[in-house]
């Protein structure tokens, strides 16, 4: 920026040292409430929990100060105790793969047949995702109901025990319901952006339509396919709301643990052994996932946010 | 296996409707794609209409369809519970979506004025708090409210306690990530050419923020408004951990109707609460189409790409 130097713009060249001070008291102004937000809604839960994880537990519930590493042995060695989060970790894979599979082909046809439509279609792709999350996830049990759906999908089985309320079935599909959107924003952004004549080229060439898609569109399509992913994969792997309305409590999360440990037990100190677990399986996720994405640095503008 | 039927040259052409490709494959494929198209359309919505539908529903099990009534909306808006229920998301909504909007944008602004390294740490902070887990952010902030409560309480006589305003606080830390990131997207996106000219025709810093750089902003401002509002209309996970006796909003009641089995009366309160969020989302798009109208378009603020794009 040349032309900073000889404008007198707000910057460190301002000359006046009164004039710096003020600038620097607007700055400290401008950033101190969300700095404070941070700092004691974000920084302090979270330091909280990771001291509270080498507790022990108060007799009646709650923390009492220790320095232990009890919580994650028993985290690590109990079966029961790392039950929910390989059944988290389970349900996010399959429920990401599914969203995958739902998203793809319905993110291809946005962006490349959709045509002049296309905000449409973005559009009522935003309308479901911007309305409660709790409202279109209750909706199911009036859908899978055996009044409704379950009883007919019961009926076709010849099953009249047949249920899919309270299965992890019922989970999986509320999860892949939920994040859909997220996972073809960016697929359907990068698709969008494709050179639409490497496709013809391709078939110039004389490609078989499979070969087309696996050599050039699905390599081009790979950062937003690896970003809908993570986007996707996060908020199932912590999910609460789903399990506990679609699966009935049944299929026990990572989430529906944590909330056992906090509320119902009060074992504070191991729920946040567990909490401390959940961040680091998202942290490792995202740390997997800048890697990737600069990888040879060919990042491209797809960011996670 | 389709042999190039067109000429070499004729490849580099663009044509205007995207080729489709000669093998007899093709017609399955185009059908598929739409059939698959529609059927995820049907699937994403089908929910919000049946809850609509069965809000409508004459008899007093939510799940078997009867006849037509409205009379579980009289019901829903004469009940205590659902009224207070109503105030309090608006009580709780509000002053989180205009403060966290006022924060957010101040400290997109404030952040353009900073060393590196500071941006950089309050950066980390932002991704964090939208990526973890909204039941851990819930859970931790409950333990922080309960311990220093606890603390504060006894030393000083006060009887702090769960309610509206811990609710606003909490849900306030991730409006404010959001407003930050969409506000510093167009700070970033915007022609700083604009802010040199003024400078140049000897603009104050204030004059030139108000009359060049923050008509800009608005469009971010407006949307990160509004999706803080929704985002707070509608949360069921944090208010449920840090809400106390006498708070309860919307999300809390239906969450409580669904654990006892949900009545049409439920449905009643839920279609209300999609009808404020959809006016959202429209009031959204409309003062966005009209700000772009009025500073000469171009920019194209559309309240659903910049939703589906962040």
């Amino acid at each position: 920026m040349a032309a900073a130097t000889t404008t007198p713009g707000p910057g460190p060249d301002r000359t006046a040292g009164g004039r710096r001070g003020a600038n620097a008291l607007l700055t400290t102004a401008l950033i101190a409430p969300a700095g404070l937000w941070y700092l004691v809604l974000l920084v302090a839960p979270l330091a909280i929990v990771v001291v509270f994880s080498f507790g022990v537990r108060a007799p009646n519930g709650g923390y009492e100060p220790a320095l232990t590493l009890d919580n994650y042995a028993r985290l690590l060695t109990q079966p029961q105790r790392l039950e929910p989060f390989i059944t988290s970790l389970w349900m996010a894979i399959a429920g990401t793969i599914g969203c995958l599979l739902v998203g793809l082909p319905l993110a291809y046809f946005m962006a490349t047949r959709a045509g002049r439509r296309k905000g449409l279609f973005v559009l009522l792709l935003v309308i479901p995702f911007w309305t409660s999350f709790l409202i279109r996830t209750y909706s199911w049990l009036i859908i899978l109901g055996r009044e409704n759906l379950g009883g007919f999908l019961g009926t076709i089985v010849g099953d009249p025990d047949f249920r899919i309320l309270g299965t992890p079935i019922a989970v999986l599909m509320g999860l892949v319901y939920g994040y859909l959107p997220l996972m073809v924003f960016p697929l359907y952004v990068t698709l969008e952006r494709m050179d639409r004549t490497l496709v013809e080229a391709s078939k110039d060439l004389g490609a078989a339509r499979w070969a087309t898609f696996r050599q050039i569109t699905l390599p081009i399509a790979l950062p937003g396919l690896i970003t809908g992913s993570i986007l996707v994969f996060i908020p199932m792997m912590g999910e609460y709301v789903i399990p506990a309305i679609l699966g009935y409590g049944r299929t026990f999360l990572a989430g529906n643990a944590l909330v056992d440990a906090f509320i119902q037990t009060r074992n504070w100190p191991f729920g946040s052994a567990m909490a401390v677990g959940l961040i680091l399986i998202m942290l490792s996720s995202v740390t997997f996932y800048v890697w990737f994405m600069n990888r040879g640095n060919q990042g491209r503008d797809v960011s996670v946010l | 296996m389709s042999a190039p039927a067109v000429p070499a040259t004729a490849a580099a052409v663009r044509a205007p409707r995207p080729k489709v490709g000669v093998d007899h494959w093709s017609g399955v494929v185009e059908v598929w794609l739409r059939a698959h198209t529609t059927l995820v359309y049907a699937f994403l919505y089908l929910p919000i209409v049946i809850v609509v539908l069965f809000s409508f529903n004459a008899n007093r099990l939510a799940t078997i369809w009867t006849g037509f009534s409205l009379n579980w909306y009289e019901v829903a808006l004469g009940d205590r519970v659902v009224q207070s229920a109503l105030a309090n998301s608006f009580q709780v909504a509000l002053p989180n979506a205009i403060m966290a909007t006022l924060f957010g944008t101040m400290a997109a602004l404030g952040l353009q004025r900073v060393p590196k390294r500071l941006r950089i740490g309050f950066d980390a902070l932002t991704y964090i708090s939208i990526i973890v887990p909204e039941i851990v952010i819930a859970l931790s902030t409950l333990v922080l409210f309960a311990t220093s409560f606890g603390w504060i309480n006894d030393v000083t006589g006060l009887r702090l306690n769960l309610g509206i305003p811990t609710i606003v606080a909490a849900h306030m830390l991730f409006n404010i990530s959001i407003v930050l990131l969409l506000v510093r997207a167009r700070l970033t996106g915007m022609d700083r050419t604009l802010v040199e000219a003024s400078y140049d025709l000897y603009a104050t810093p204030w004059r030139t923020f108000r009359q060049v750089t923050f008509p800009q902003l608005v469009p971010a401002i407006v949307a990160g408004f509004l999706l803080s509002f929704t985002f707070s209309f509608d949360d069921y996970v944090i208010t449920s951990f840090v809400s106390g006796p006498g708070s309860s909003t919307l999300p809390i009641f239906i969450f409580g109707q669904v654990k006892r089995g949900v009545t049409p009366e439920t449905n009643a309160v839920a279609t209300m609460m999609l009808l404020v969020t959809l006016a959202m989302l429209a009031i959204g798009q409309l003062l966005l189409a009209w700000s772009a109208r009025r500073s000469g378009g171009g920019s194209g603020a559309n309240m659903a790409q910049m939703i589906a794009e962040r």
